[in-house]
């Protein structure tokens, strides 16, 4: 067998009162697509991360081209030829691609920067890899599949080999996901390695030759991917069998809980984020409200939830008027909010777990007296909460919110939510980047939800996601109401059509 | 095998290393300026410690720096960067010098009197501040600057025309006897130190923040707002509000600081001067990690320096000037403490590492 471009053995690394890695040993050939499967917090982006120099190993080896090396730091993975497209981009954005590209070791003539050359050699890689990125516009004007792209670029142009992708299509439209899965057959056609950390199967099938798959912390196996089952790999990652569909009772539709009548919100830029949109939402149902990101789904549900104010219209919560109502009455009121951005808006990271599943409510006569906080109740609800969400923290309640996994943190989050009884529960891209275990799990609790009588307003990029849930389907498409219909009387490709503004009839 | 570190908190053991490094430096300048560094030092800290009129003057020294110090992290714990402790001190010693010039009252009582209009005047400093802020985002590190300014004329207007010295236009007169927090039994247990009531109402005042902070509703309010505006927006508290009081409660905690020292380190109030414990606040706030209890023993360190410094200037050639350059040093590394820890981190991965090896190879040996 030809050497390895790389080859990780007997990895271990630690963290204050976890294992993050013990004994991972990956290898990856050339031209192959190795994809790393785990669910959230296996250890995956840690493995990636030592090996891209952010951290060093406690034990273990790491070798290049059959060379043993210790990688100090990213720059130095560069030189090896290793190069990481992360999840969360980072790109300045009033620059322009070729700025962005060449950050860092800019071509220099003379006294200025010779750009020029450098956006004649971006142009001809992107038409090279297919990557039809145009080196001259600025990042924010373009699309998160465009940026994603230039993060690609920015590995090639530092004539990388192995390409790490981690959680690649996590923001990606369907379109897009699509698109990317070129990209990479022509990176492997041009004698490029990819490592693909993910835990969405599909991908994987779609794209991967073998699967190396991470239980927490620990290597479970490598297998080849056209041999294996989908079933197989879930069972691998996850350790135990998964079911793949959601199982629900029929529709018990019970009165109205959200009315929303004619609403219009201004978005960040001053212009109507969401337009005249109407909609209700009714106890006993999960309504999905499906579209492309950026259509106005963020401003419709900070409208709802009281963190920006309405423009126009009138929003009802069972029966009575919460339009200008604090975000804290409407909480008391029987909203519950698992917002789109669990780092931003969820989570205060330097608190402890604990702290953060009081969030809302330590204000209740429960966790204080005269003022001061009741810490057993605190500990005892968060106890709680771990218990039945299935939150993994390696302190209990004191762990820091920081140090848990984005499953564990999403975890922690909906069982927040969900403990608080709401009535109405609005769940934004509740599963987003999360492994399929964790989806499973929170997809199910959104269900008993539903079928204990409460209304769940769904929100989701992920159409899969929506039709596997949803009673009835709104699709919302540049802040405006384009379809509603019953969930059962539509096919993907349909709402497909709708959600780039196509419309159909509508559905009560 | 690990290497266990023993259990310090990491705040502390930077704080160590902060202080240790500023002597390193302070003793490098004595030897350029060619001193000897040892006297230097014996003499630093025996002019604050050697005897018990010292000591009682170190804690006079210290008193209004855990004030402002306490300032300064109670609103950097909320997300806000106090810069304004000096204005909110001018201001509650101005309001506390005019009650105790101008009204009448038996002791314990004109001390409680003067301790509320101390609050009431620094609590307005902040106030401004906050309100700026919360409704018209103002940054708080310009609003508190120019309310500095605002302080320093309004004190130099007021004294002059209102509280006039006997002798001199640009001072107060001197407060009363009544009016001060010196008290005989302290004076005399200490030998005629200048430590006075002060000292109680600092560590009591850190006691209340310590318990604000840590044990009641409106503490966990505040920091989720510092680490994080945008979910305590979610869980439905009230941001601007809580910034409003966070920075009033940081200035009223300035202008009990400038109770103790224009009413008990010192006996009047002098006009034309920003005082430097509002910005030594800061310095004292970084040391101790933003921690009550860190502000503390922060502040009564700087206070041992400031008031050992006149001493070693007395009895060496060092220039004074070298105790604030220390100070200044000290401030430079716990500022950069970020580079503290992370050397503290390569030197852990580096013993873990050769540990490693070193089970190896002997594992490798038995073989």
């Amino acid at each position: 067998m030809e050497t390895p471009i790389i080859e990780m053995k007997g990895i271990r690394k630690e963290f204050p009162g976890i294992v993050a890695n013990d004994d991972i040993t990956i290898t990856l050939a050339k031209g192959e697509v190795l994809a790393l499967l785990g669910e959230n917090g296996a250890g995956k982006s840690t493995l990636m991360s030592i090996l891209f120099g952010l951290y060093t190993p406690d034990r273990g080896s790491i070798a290049v081209k059959g060379k043993e090396v210790k990688i100090e730091n990213p720059t130095h993975a560069n030189r090896l030829g290793i190069g990481m497209v992360h999840q969360h981009f980072k790109l300045v954005h009033n620059f322009t691609i070729t700025e962005n590209i060449v950050l860092g070791m800019e071509p220099k003539k003379g006294l200025g920067m010779d750009l020029a050359s450098a956006s004649k050699r971006i142009k001809e890689l992107s038409e090279h890899y297919g990557l039809n990125v145009d080196p001259d516009a600025k990042i924010e004007d373009v699309s998160v599949g465009m940026q994603q792209r230039v993060e690609i670029l920015k590995m090639l142009y530092r004539d990388a080999e192995v390409l790490i992708f981690d959680e690649p299509t996590a923001v990606l439209t369907p379109q897009e996901i699509t698109d990317l899965m070129g990209i990479m057959r022509n990176l492997i056609a041009e004698g490029k390695s990819i490592i693909l950390i993910t835990h969405k199967l599909k991908e994987i099938k779609a794209i991967a030759d073998r699967c190396t798959v991470i239980r927490r912390g620990r290597f479970i196996g490598t297998v080849d991917v056209s041999e294996t089952s989908t079933e197989k790999m879930a069972e691998m990652m996850v350790g135990r069998e998964v079911s793949f569909s959601v199982e629900k009772g029929d529709i018990q539709q019970g009165s109205k809980v959200l009315e929303i009548n004619n609403l219009s919100v201004m978005n960040k830029r001053g212009v109507l984020g969401v337009k005249d949109f109407s909609l209700d939402v009714h106890g006993g149902e999960i309504l999905g409200l499906a579209g492309v990101d950026g259509n106005g789904q963020t401003e419709l549900v900070e409208a709802l939830t009281g963190l920006t104010k309405v423009e126009e219209g009138t929003i009802f919560l069972n029966g009575q008027d919460i339009t200008s109502s604090s975000i804290r009455a409407r909480i008391q009121q029987g909203m519950a909010h698992i917002p789109e951005d669990r780092q931003k808006r969820g989570l205060v990271l330097d608190y402890s777990v604990e702290d953060n599943l009081i969030l809302e409510n330590y204000a209740d006569p429960r966790f204080n007296t005269y003022g001061f906080l009741r810490r057993d109740a605190i500990r005892e609800n968060s106890e709680a909460i771990i218990e039945n969400f299935d939150v993994r923290a390696g302190q209990g309640g004191a762990t820091p919110a920081r140090s848990l996994s984005g499953g564990n943190q999403q975890k922690a989050i909906v069982g927040r939510e969900i403990s608080h009884d709401p009535e109405l529960l609005i769940a934004v891209q509740p599963t987003r980047g999360l492994d399929v275990g964790s989806i499973e799990y929170i997809h199910k609790r959104l269900v008993e939800q539903r079928d204990s009588g409460k209304a769940v307003l769904l929100v989701s990029l992920e159409l899969d996601e929506i039709m596997d849930l949803s009673d009835r389907i709104a699709v919302i498409s540049h802040g405006e109401l384009v379809g509603l219909v019953n969930a059962d009387e539509i096919d993907e490709n349909e709402a497909g059509l709708m959600m780039a503004g196509v419309a159909k009839g509508s559905a009560s | 095998m690990t290497i266990k570190l023993p259990r310090i908190p990491r705040a502390v053991t930077v704080a160590l290393i902060s202080v240790f490094l500023g002597l390193l430096a302070g003793a490098v300048f004595m030897l350029v300026t060619g001193s000897n560094p040892f006297a230097g030092y014996t003499y630093l800290f025996r002019g604050g410690l050697m005897n018990i009129e010292r000591f009682g003057n170190t804690f006079a020294t210290a008193t209004p720096l855990i004030l402002t110090g306490l300032s300064v992290a109670f609103a950097f714990k909320t997300g806000l960067f106090n810069i304004g402790a000096s204005g909110q001190l001018l201001m509650g010693g101005l309001c506390a010098t005019a009650v105790g010039l101008t009204v009448v009252l038996p002791k314990p009582l004109l001390l409680v009197l003067m301790l509320l209009a101390a609050i009431a005047g620094g609590a307005l400093w902040g106030l401004v501040p906050g309100i700026l802020k919360a409704l018209f985002n103002v940054h708080e590190v310009v609003a508190t600057i120019m309310m500095n300014w605002l302080a320093y004329w309004t004190v130099y207007y007021t004294i002059p025309a209102y509280f006039k010295g006997e002798f001199l236009e640009t001072e107060s007169r001197k407060i009363p006897d009544i009016a001060s927090l010196r008290v005989p039994g302290l004076t005399e247990m200490f030998d005629g130190s200048y430590i006075n009531l002060g000292v109680f109402i600092g560590i009591l005042t850190v006691l209340l923040i310590w318990v604000i902070l840590e044990k009641t509703v409106l503490g966990y309010e505040l920091k989720a707002a510092g680490f994080n505006r945008f979910a305590a927006e979610y869980g439905g508290m009230k941001v601007n509000r809580n910034i409003v009081l966070s920075m009033t409660i940081a200035g009223a905690l300035a202008g009990v600081g400038g109770l103790t020292l224009y009413c008990g380190y010192a006996v009047n109030i002098q006009i034309g001067i920003l005082p430097t414990q509002g910005f030594d606040g800061i310095a004292v706030s970084l040391l101790g990690a933003n921690s009550p209890i860190g502000v503390l023993f922060s502040a009564l360190f700087f206070g041992l320096l400031h008031s050992g410094k006149g001493f070693m200037n007395a009895m060496t050639e060092i220039p004074p000037q070298i105790g604030d350059t220390i100070i200044a040093t000290i401030i430079y590394f716990s500022a950069t403490s970020v580079l503290i820890e992370r050397y503290l981190d390569k030197i852990k991965t580096f013993m873990g590492n050769r540990a490693f090896k070193k089970a190896n190879a002997a594992e490798q040996e038995v073989r």
